[in-house]
């Protein structure tokens, strides 16, 4: 029996806390009185996987089971989340690989032939072939990649992109031509966060930035309070308006999935417990890795983290129409991460972890550490964010991984050049968005390399819009200090130095709430602004 | 009898500057630098036209620090003539009458040695008033020497008094101090680089180096061509003001110039095996203003096919495959012409004259650091590290003893 999440208040019997900071991690003494929030232990898990795909696909939400979907003849298409989800990779199988053959098997009894499958990166990196093969599985990738048939998704390959429409609002739904033209289009989802699935896939997964732009921008950014509840995501409000001129021109059949929370595999997995319930086996793998990662050159650090793969578990599958679907995905991630908190603090404590959505076998550089922590972690909350308006948040990240050439370009001078002149992401997206995204050269890397788009590094800088503007202070402990000043934040040794310069904005007896996260967590806030 | 620095032949001197004096420039002004503080005669030229000088202030000019180091090419060595007193920014007061000029007048010298001052029939270029490209510069009644400051017969700004040709002087407007006059020199020249780029209407305009060649080319280049975006590389941060001053739309650390320009312009990168990497596209005219081998390098590698490369700052030996391969045209730019026909054939000392009386020159003049000529060292210690120091021009004034 799983337990659920809970906040733990510190006092004197509390020992020092977990906190993640990139490669590494620290023990943390909490000023008493701290609320702490601790995620959900992993809730149980579908005991046979196979049979629960079959089960969807037969048996969906709102739609016709799969099979009666199928006839010769037709256009089948396949799309399927990239590497950023979910993080850590998950272990070999990995559930897109499972969902993808039953479909294929299904496809094959019913005669279809035209078949092609599609990664839904929209404008993140094309992933390599091994990273292709680690999601859909051996069988599938030399059955479909060598002839073409299993690909990245290219937005700006503007032959094999379609103009579905306008939204009521004049929003263009512009996507994959393959995707769009097919009598069938079968989208397979991982849902790590409430964020992720519903109109957030076809829309945005298969998009180009001409769709895309409608929301990620500064301004909806902003306003949507937050990302993790798509009631109040003034981002999700435009991609579900996408979804539902797509849904009048495309069948589209939804696969969801969601996994518990056993995100760190054996000897990492003590990340996942409860402090004082560490056992000696617990706290001498603790004192390993400490040393070990103080002891490993960065490059080794690099590949301990980045080879985890994580033995998640799957705790639903369901199928059908997409909103249908993802009610019950929703509800599913709620149980394993929603965790109940009330009030806000005036400071919010997060440790940003080495792994985000876009820096999966690269580099965390300054400007995704700042996406993960004040977007992804500080919007993990639905209602009222868990500091309140004119607070502080606290960051643990070292911003010194620098930025990986390849795969990251446009971040360079986004960095150097961009948020020299202004870190307000209105400012900067008005000035310079158009300019990164039409760089003819950044589109070059995109569609021939596996660098991220170039108008990708202001997305990043649009996530953290809404904590820019809820809360006035940001510092980052342990972090450079030049490299928090470029991106407009302060930067202090310790917790300690960081309460003192925090005080300015929120006394000297702040209320303090730290965000034990991962794994991922969901605050429900009950009371606040 | 007169006080003068003196550049002379030493070969060691000239060997230990050429291995050393780059790197380690404190080497130079302390027992390598083939230069001597004497008493000599003042020079004169007894010809008609010419007069003698008091220097007030003479500028320490990139050039003369290349001569000291050896770093300049033997190339020069046959127009030259040893010993010299070097200083070809000069702003002096005439001792004599020189024919429309009475004594005490207030003037700057052009330094070109040209024929007119040589007394020889003008050369072709001359006679366009091309003063410049004179090639009448080894012969007539002087030696040889290409400039004041190089030519053992007129002296030059380094010492306390020099001789000049009616033909190399502009006077001073009223109210102008020494300090701004002393910029007119190196601005002339940055007028006729400028010029000599052939800037389109909106083209985007590199100036690598942000010394006072380039500060003045900046300012040159905004004030005189209808260049477009000019981005300027500068090391230090007081070039970074300065030139957004003097007209630059962006300023860059030497290590980014080539992302910034990859991206202003959409031009596209590669990089060679062991080579530094180089753009396929960007700007319509670059200029290297600092003359070394990376500066050269940069200005060549940040230019699109077809476009200008102008040689402000004297040369360094580079890679050259650049503007072979994407036929670029290699400019070169040197010292200043009597009649710019650019610019309505106007002298661009004029142009200077009135380029210098613009407030941010005004505030560059207050900065001009000066020396008696007794603490040469430390003048050109100065000089060496002007740009770490925040200094944009170091002069020394003969008429100063501390």
């Amino acid at each position: 029996m799983s337990r659920p999440g809970f906040v733990l208040e510190v006092d004197d019997r509390t020992p020092p806390l977990v906190v993640h900071e990139g490669q590494g991690f620290r023990l943390e003494e909490f000023p008493l009185g701290t609320r702490v929030i601790y995620p959900p232990e992993s809730v149980p898990t579908v005991p046979d996987v196979e049979a629960a795909i079959r089960e969807a696909l037969l048996n969906p939400v709102d739609s016709e089971p799969l099979p009666a979907l199928l006839r010769p003849g037709m256009r089948l298409t396949i799309a399927f989340d990239d590497l950023s989800l979910p993080l850590p990779s998950m272990r070999k199988p990995d559930i897109r690989q499972r969902i993808i053959e039953q479909v294929l098997t299904l496809a094959a009894e019913a005669g279809v032939d035209d078949v092609e499958l599609i990664a839904a990166n929209a404008l993140h990196r094309r992933m390599t072939d091994a990273e292709l093969k680690h999601i859909v599985g051996e069988r599938v990738f030399r059955s479909f990649h060598p002839q073409g048939l299993l690909t990245n998704h290219d937005a700006e390959d503007h032959d094999n992109l379609l103009h579905v429409g306008l939204t009521d609002k004049g929003e263009d739904v512009e996507i994959n031509r393959r995707a769009a033209e097919s009598d069938l289009l079968v989208y397979v989802n991982v849902n790590l966060v409430s964020m992720d699935g519903g109109h957030k896939s076809v829309p945005i997964g298969l998009a180009s930035y001409k769709s895309l732009r409608h929301h990620h921008n500064a301004r909806t950014m902003v306003r949507s309070h937050s990302f993790m509840d798509h009631k109040a995501s003034h981002l999700h409000h435009s991609a579900w308006r996408m979804g539902r001129l797509l849904k009048d021109h495309l069948k589209v059949f939804q696969i969801e999935t969601t996994l518990d929370n056993n995100v760190f595999p054996s000897p990492y997995d003590f990340l996942m417990k409860r402090e004082w319930e560490w056992s000696v086996k617990d706290q001498a793998s603790m004192l390993a890795a400490r040393r070990g990662l103080a002891m490993a050159p960065r490059r080794l650090r690099h590949k301990m983290f980045h080879d985890i793969r994580s033995p998640y578990g799957l705790t639903g599958i369901n199928a059908g129409d997409t909103e249908a679907v993802h009610e019950r995905t929703l509800a599913a991630v709620h149980q394993q991460q929603l965790v109940e908190v009330q009030g806000q603090s005036d400071v919010l404590v997060m440790g940003v972890p080495y792994l985000g959505p876009y820096n999966v076998n690269s580099t965390m550089n300054p400007i995704l550490a700042t996406c993960v922590g004040l977007g992804y972690l500080f919007n993990s909350y639905l209602g009222q964010p868990v500091v309140r308006r004119g607070g502080a948040v606290i960051l643990y990240h070292p911003l010194n991984e620098g930025f990986n050439q390849l795969h990251h370009p446009s971040y360079v001078d986004f960095y150097e050049e961009v948020l020299a002149e202004s870190t307000d992401p209105v400012v900067v997206g008005e000035k310079y968005e158009e300019q990164f995204a039409h760089d003819p050269w950044y589109i070059h890397l995109y569609r021939t390399s596996h660098a991220y788009h170039g108008v990708h590094p202001f997305y990043m800088w649009y996530w953290a819009a809404h904590a820019m503007d809820h809360v006035d202070e940001v510092i980052w402990v342990g972090g450079d200090r030049r490299v928090a000043s470029r991106l407009g934040f302060r930067a202090a040794t310790t917790l300690a130095d960081a309460l003192e310069m925090a005080s300015g904005t929120v006394g000297s007896s702040p209320s303090i709430t730290y965000l034990h996260n991962p794994p991922h967590l969901l605050a429900d806030v009950r009371g606040g602004d | 009898m007169m006080l003068a620095l003196e550049m002379f032949r030493s070969l060691p001197r000239h060997a230990a500057g050429r291995v050393v004096g780059g790197r380690m420039p404190g080497v130079l002004s302390g027992f390598a630098a083939p230069l001597r503080l004497m008493t000599i005669d003042e020079p004169r030229v007894d010809r008609p036209g010419w007069a003698r000088l008091r220097t007030r202030l003479s500028g320490i000019c990139g050039s003369d620090l290349g001569a000291l180091s050896g770093r300049t090419s033997l190339y020069f060595s046959a127009v030259v003539s040893m010993p010299f007193v070097p200083g070809h920014e000069v702003v002096a007061e005439l001792v004599d009458d020189c024919e429309d000029l009475p004594a005490g007048t207030r003037v700057v010298v052009d330094p070109v040695l040209t024929c007119a001052a040589r007394g020889v029939d003008p050369c072709e270029a001359c006679a366009m008033g091309a003063t410049n490209r004179c090639s009448r510069i080894t012969v007539g009644h002087l030696a040889p020497g290409l400039q004041t400051g190089f030519c053992k017969d007129t002296g030059g700004g380094w010492g306390q008094q020099l001789a000049a040709h009616r033909s190399q002087l502009h006077v001073v407007p009223e109210g102008y101090s020494d300090e701004q006059a002393i910029l007119i020199e190196p601005v002339a020249c940055a007028v006729h680089t400028a010029l000599a780029a052939r800037v389109g209407e909106n083209d985007r305009v590199l100036v690598s180096g942000a010394g006072s060649v380039g500060l003045f080319t900046t300012l040159a280049l905004r004030n005189l061509t209808p260049a477009g975006e000019i981005t300027v590389v500068a090391k230090h941060a007081h070039q970074r003001e300065l030139a957004l001053e003097l007209g630059a739309t962006e300023v860059v650390a030497p290590g980014e110039v080539l992302r910034r320009v990859r991206r202003t312009t959409g031009a596209f990168q590669v990089k060679p095996e062991f080579g530094s990497p180089y753009l396929l596209g960007g700007v319509d005219v670059a200029i290297d203003a600092v003359g070394s081998k990376q500066s050269l390098e940069t200005a060549l590698h940040a230019t699109r096919a077809g476009a200008r490369v102008v040689l402000s700052g004297m040369p360094a030996g580079a890679d050259l495959s650049a503007a072979w391969f994407r036929e670029l045209e290699v400019v070169g730019s040197y010292a200043s012409a009597q009649r710019e026909p650019r610019a309505g054939d106007r002298s661009a000392f004029d142009l200077a004259t009135e380029l210098v009386a613009a407030d941010p020159v005004v505030r560059l003049a207050k900065t001009v650091a000066s020396y008696p000529l007794h603490r040469w060292r430390e003048a050109l210690d100065h000089a060496h590290s002007a740009g770490r120091l925040g200094t944009v021009k170091v002069a020394f004034d003969p008429r100063s003893s501390r």
